[in-house]
C-alpha cells in the first residue's frame, strides 16, 4: 500500500473541481505527475499542485493507492468520484459529489461534507464524521435508477433527499434528518437515528426505512401492520413496522403485494 | 390617422394573451389606447411610452456615478469582462423573446458561462419532476374546451395571470363546455384565502408546506386506502370529497403554481402532482400544466434544451459538454457559494428577485444587466445595456405557458440607436470572436438577418 498526501496550499477563489483526486487517477504515477494531473476552476484548466503540495508516489493500481488530504477541502468538489477502489481521507470538510458515481474502495471524511455526496454510488464505503447537506446517496436529476450499492455512514445529521431513487446498498444517519427519505425508492435501506421532520417514504415502492427518533409529520399512504423486533445497525430494537406507500404503484412477489417498510420504535 | 393593431401579443405574463388591440401614433412612435388586455398588460404597452426611457449604455465610473457610453465601448466591456472571467453566469430571459434567447447562448459558450433563466427560481423544480417523471399536460386550448373540473394549486391566477381564468381555465365557453363557468367545478389548494380561492367551489386551505402529503392523500383514497383524519389541515371528508369530484370529472385539469415549486420539497411536490395526474388517468382524463409566471418563459426551456440538451442552470464552462445539477448550478446557489465571478442580468431583475446576500456576493464581482428600462439591476450595475422592448417595439417568437410558440409583433418603431437583444449579443458575440481571433460561425448562418434597417417591422 502506498500513501499519496496532499496538503492544501491555497484555497480556490471561485471552487475547484478536483474530478482528479481518486485512487485511480493516481495508480502507477509519481508524486510529480500527480501534481500534473487536470482540474477545472470555473472555465480554467487547473493542475492539483496548484492548489496542494503533494508528496508520495502511488500504488501499481487503485487498490494500493491511499490518498490522504490533509486539510480543508470546502472549496474542493468531487473528491473521490467515480473511484473502484483504495481509499481517500480527508482531515477537514469537504465540497458536493464526495464519492459520487462509485463502484468501491473507500472514503473517510472527518468533517463536512456538502450536498450530493455519493449520488447514484454502487458499491464502496463513504463515511463522514461530520454532517452532510443535502442528496445523500441521492440519484442524478431525472434518473430513475439511483443509488445501487455501497454504505453510507453519516455521524452527523444530513439534510433532505436521502436516498431519492434507491435501488440498493445502505445509509445511515446517525443524528437527524430534514425531509424527503427514500422518496421514490425501489429497494435498499435507510437507517436515521434521530428525528426526521417527515416526508419519509413518499411513492416508496420498495425497500427498508428505520427511523428511531421521531417523524414529526407521518405520510398519509403508511399504515401500521404489526410490532416486531429488529436488528438496526447491531442493536436489537422492538419496532413498530408500517407498510406503504400505499398511493403508490407496488410490484407482487409469489402472489403477495410487496409494499415499502417503515420501522419507528414501537409506542409503549 | 392613428393606426389600429389587431392580434397583439401582450408580453407580460404566463397567459401570453394574443388577442390585444393597440392604437398607435401616425408616426408609430406612440401608444395611445390598448385594447382587451388586463390593467397589467396595459400599463406595459404605455410604459413604453416613457420619455425616460434609456437610450444609451451607462458605465460606472470610478467615484460611483453612472456615465453614459456608446454601443461600441459597452459591447467591448462587455465582451472582454466575460471572457477575462473564470466564470461568468448570465441569467434572466424571463421577458425577451426566443431570437436574443438563442443568440446569448453562443455568448454564453464562448465565455464558458453558466446559462441560467428565470425558472431557477420559480418553476425550475417543475423542470426537475418532469425529468424524473414526465408531463401528463395539454395545451390551454384543449382545458378551455374540455375540463370540466379546474384545480388551483398554490396559484393565484387572478392576480398573477389576470386573464387567465376568462380566457382559458373558469369562464370560456368551449367546445365540450358550452356553459362556461357554470359547467365547470372549480377547487383551489392554497393556505390562504386568495382572490382564486372565493372564487373556487371549493376551497381546501391547506397548512402551509404540506402539499406533499396531501397529494399522496388524494392519491391513497384513489387506491382504496383509508387515510389519517386530518390531513395537512384538511379533514378526511373533505379531502374524499374532492377525491371524489376529480374522479367523477369528464376531464380534470391541474394548474400549480409558486405554492407547490418554492415550499418544502418544490420538485417532489410537482413530482407527486405528476404521479396524481397519472393516477386520475385511470379513472377519468386528467392533464396538468405549470402556470408560467412571464409571457416567454417557457422560451429558454424550449430554445436551450434544443441547444443544448438542458432547460435550465446549464453550466458550459468545460467547453466540451454541457453540466446540469440545479442545487449546483443555479444562479441562487452559485451565488450564496461564491461559484461566479462575472454576472449579466438579462430582462429580469435580479437586483429585485435574489435574496439580498445572493445579490452581495455577485456585486462583488462585475455586474451588467441588459434592461429596456431602469430597474433595481441596472441601478446596482457596472454597466447598463438598454435594449429594445420585445413584444412592443421588437417582434419575436415566444412560448406561453403550455408550451405553445406565438408569433409576436412588433407595435411601435424602436427607440432610434437601440438595439434588440438578439442584434446587442450578435455584436458581443462578434466583439468576442474577434478579441479571440476565431471565426463568428454562428452569425454566418443568420447573414440575412443580421441588424435589420428597419427595427420596427410590423
Ligand atoms: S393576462 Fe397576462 S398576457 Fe393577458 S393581458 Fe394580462 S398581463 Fe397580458
Amino acid at each position: 500500500m502506498a500513501t499519496v498526501t496532499l496538503k492544501p496550499i491555497k484555497t480556490p477563489e471561485l471552487i475547484f473541481e478536483g474530478y482528479s483526486i481518486t485512487p485511480d487517477n493516481f495508480a502507477g504515477k509519481t508524486a510529480a505527475q500527480i501534481a500534473d494531473l487536470p482540474g477545472h476552476e470555473g472555465k480554467i484548466l487547473m493542475r492539483l499542485g496548484d492548489f496542494f503540495e503533494i508528496s508520495g508516489n502511488a500504488g501499481e493500481t487503485a487498490a494500493d493507492t491511499n490518498i490522504v488530504i490533509t486539510g480543508d477541502c470546502s472549496r474542493v468538489k468531487y473528491i473521490g468520484a467515480r473511484m473502484t477502489a483504495g481509499t481517500v481521507t480527508v482531515n477537514g470538510n469537504a465540497d458536493m459529489y464526495v464519492g459520487g458515481w462509485m463502484k468501491g474502495g473507500k472514503v473517510h471524511i472527518k468533517g463536512n461534507m456538502d450536498s450530493f455526496c455519493g449520488i447514484q454510488m454502487e458499491g464502496g464505503e463513504l463515511i463522514c464524521d461530520g454532517d452532510a447537506k443535502n442528496h445523500v446517496g441521492c440519484a442524478y436529476r431525472g434518473d430513475w435508477r439511483g443509488m445501487k450499492g455501497g454504505t453510507i455512514r453519516i455521524r452527523g445529521s444530513a439534510g433532505n433527499d436521502i436516498g431519492t431513487f434507491m435501488l440498493g446498498g445502505t445509509i445511515i444517519i446517525e443524528k437527524d434528518a430534514f425531509i424527503h427519505v427514500s422518496t421514490h425508492a425501489e429497494g435498499g435501506t435507510v437507517i436515521i437515528k434521530g428525528d426526521v421532520e417527515g416526508r419519509v417514504g413518499g411513492q416508496m415502492v420498495k425497500g427498508d426505512m428505520y427511523v428511531l427518533g421521531k417523524i414529526k409529520f407521518m405520510m398519509p399512504g403508511y399504515q401500521k401492520v404489526d410490532t416486531v423486533e429488529k436488528e438496526v445497525d447491531g442493536v436489537t430494537y422492538k419496532l413498530d413496522h408500517y407498510i406503504g406507500d400505499l398511493g403508490e404503484r407496488h410490484g407482487k412477489s409469489k402472489g403477495q403485494i410487496v409494499y415499502a417498510n417503515l420501522y419507528v420504535p414501537a409506542a409503549a | 390617422m392613428p393606426k389600429l393593431i389587431k392580434g397583439v401579443g401582450c408580453p407580460y405574463c404566463g397567459s401570453s394573451c394574443d388577442d390585444i388591440e393597440v392604437l398607435v401614433s401616425d408616426d408609430e412612435t406612440k401608444i395611445l389606447e390598448v385594447h382587451n388586455a388586463c390593467i397589467i398588460g396595459t400599463n406595459l404597452f404605455h410604459h413604453a411610452n416613457d420619455p425616460t426611457r434609456p437610450k444609451l449604455p451607462r458605465m460606472r465610473q470610478p467615484d460611483g456615478s453612472m456615465k453614459e457610453v456608446t454601443y461600441p465601448e459597452a459591447i467591448d466591456w462587455m465582451a472582454k469582462t466575460m471572457l477575462k472571467a473564470k466564470k461568468p453566469l448570465i441569467y434572466g430571459f424571463g421577458s425577451t423573446n426566443c431570437e436574443g434567447m438563442s443568440a446569448v447562448a453562443r455568448i454564453a459558450e464562448k465565455a464558458g458561462a453558466v446559462l441560467d433563466n428565470c425558472a431557477t427560481i420559480c418553476h425550475g423544480p417543475s423542470f426537475l419532476a418532469i425529468f424524473d417523471n414526465g408531463y401528463p399536460s395539454c395545451t390551454l386550448g384543449e382545458a378551455k374546451n374540455r375540463a370540466d373540473v379546474v384545480v388551483f394549486w398554490g396559484c393565484n391566477p387572478m392576480h398573477a395571470h389576470p386573464r387567465h381564468t376568462s380566457r382559458y381555465s373558469i369562464f370560456p365557453r368551449g367546445y365540450f363546455t358550452q356553459k362556461g363557468q357554470m359547467q365547470r367545478t372549480v377547487l383551489c389548494i392554497d393556505p390562504r384565502e386568495t382572490d382564486t380561492a372565493k372564487l373556487a367551489d371549493h376551497h381546501l386551505m391547506i397548512d402551509q408546506g404540506h402539499d406533499y402529503e396531501l397529494f399522496d392523500a388524494f392519491r391513497t383514497v384513489l387506491r382504496g386506502f383509508d387515510i389519517p383524519e386530518t390531513v395537512a389541515g384538511i379533514p378526511r371528508e373533505k379531502i374524499k370529497e374532492a377525491a371524489e369530484i376529480m374522479k367523477k370529472a369528464k376531464f380534470c385539469m391541474i394548474f400549480f403554481g409558486m405554492g407547490c415549486t418554492h415550499t418544502d420539497g418544490r420538485n417532489h411536490n410537482i413530482d407527486a402532482a405528476i404521479s396524481l395526474t397519472r393516477d386520475l388517468n385511470e379513472h377519468t382524463k386528467c392533464s396538468i400544466m405549470a402556470m408560467r409566471g412571464h409571457y416567454n418563459i417557457a422560451g429558454p426551456g424550449q430554445v436551450w434544451s434544443w441547444q443544448f440538451g438542458f432547460p435550465y442552470c446549464i453550466d458550459l464552462t468545460k467547453g466540451s459538454h454541457a453540466h446540469m445539477n440545479p442545487g449546483e448550478t443555479s444562479s441562487v446557489d452559485l451565488a450564496m457559494r461564491d461559484e461566479v465571478d462575472c454576472f449579466v442580468n438579462v430582462g429580469t431583475d435580479a437586483g429585485a428577485h435574489f435574496p439580498i446576500q445572493a445579490v452581495q456576493h455577485l456585486k462583488k464581482h462585475p455586474f451588467i444587466a441588459i434592461d429596456p428600462n431602469f430597474c433595481m439591476a441596472s441601478e446596482i450595475a457596472d454597466l447598463h445595456i438598454p435594449v429594445r422592448i420585445a413584444g412592443v417595439d421588437e417582434p419575436g417568437v415566444v412560448y406561453r405557458m403550455d408550451n405553445v410558440p406565438i408569433q409576436f409583433r412588433a407595435v411601435i418603431k424602436g427607440l432610434p440607436g437601440v438595439p434588440s437583444d438578439e442584434e446587442l449579443f450578435d455584436m458581443v458575440y462578434e466583439r468576442m470572436c474577434e478579441l479571440t481571433n476565431t471565426q463568428p460561425v454562428w452569425l454566418a448562418a443568420k447573414a440575412d438577418r443580421k441588424y435589420p434597417e428597419s427595427p420596427a417591422v410590423i
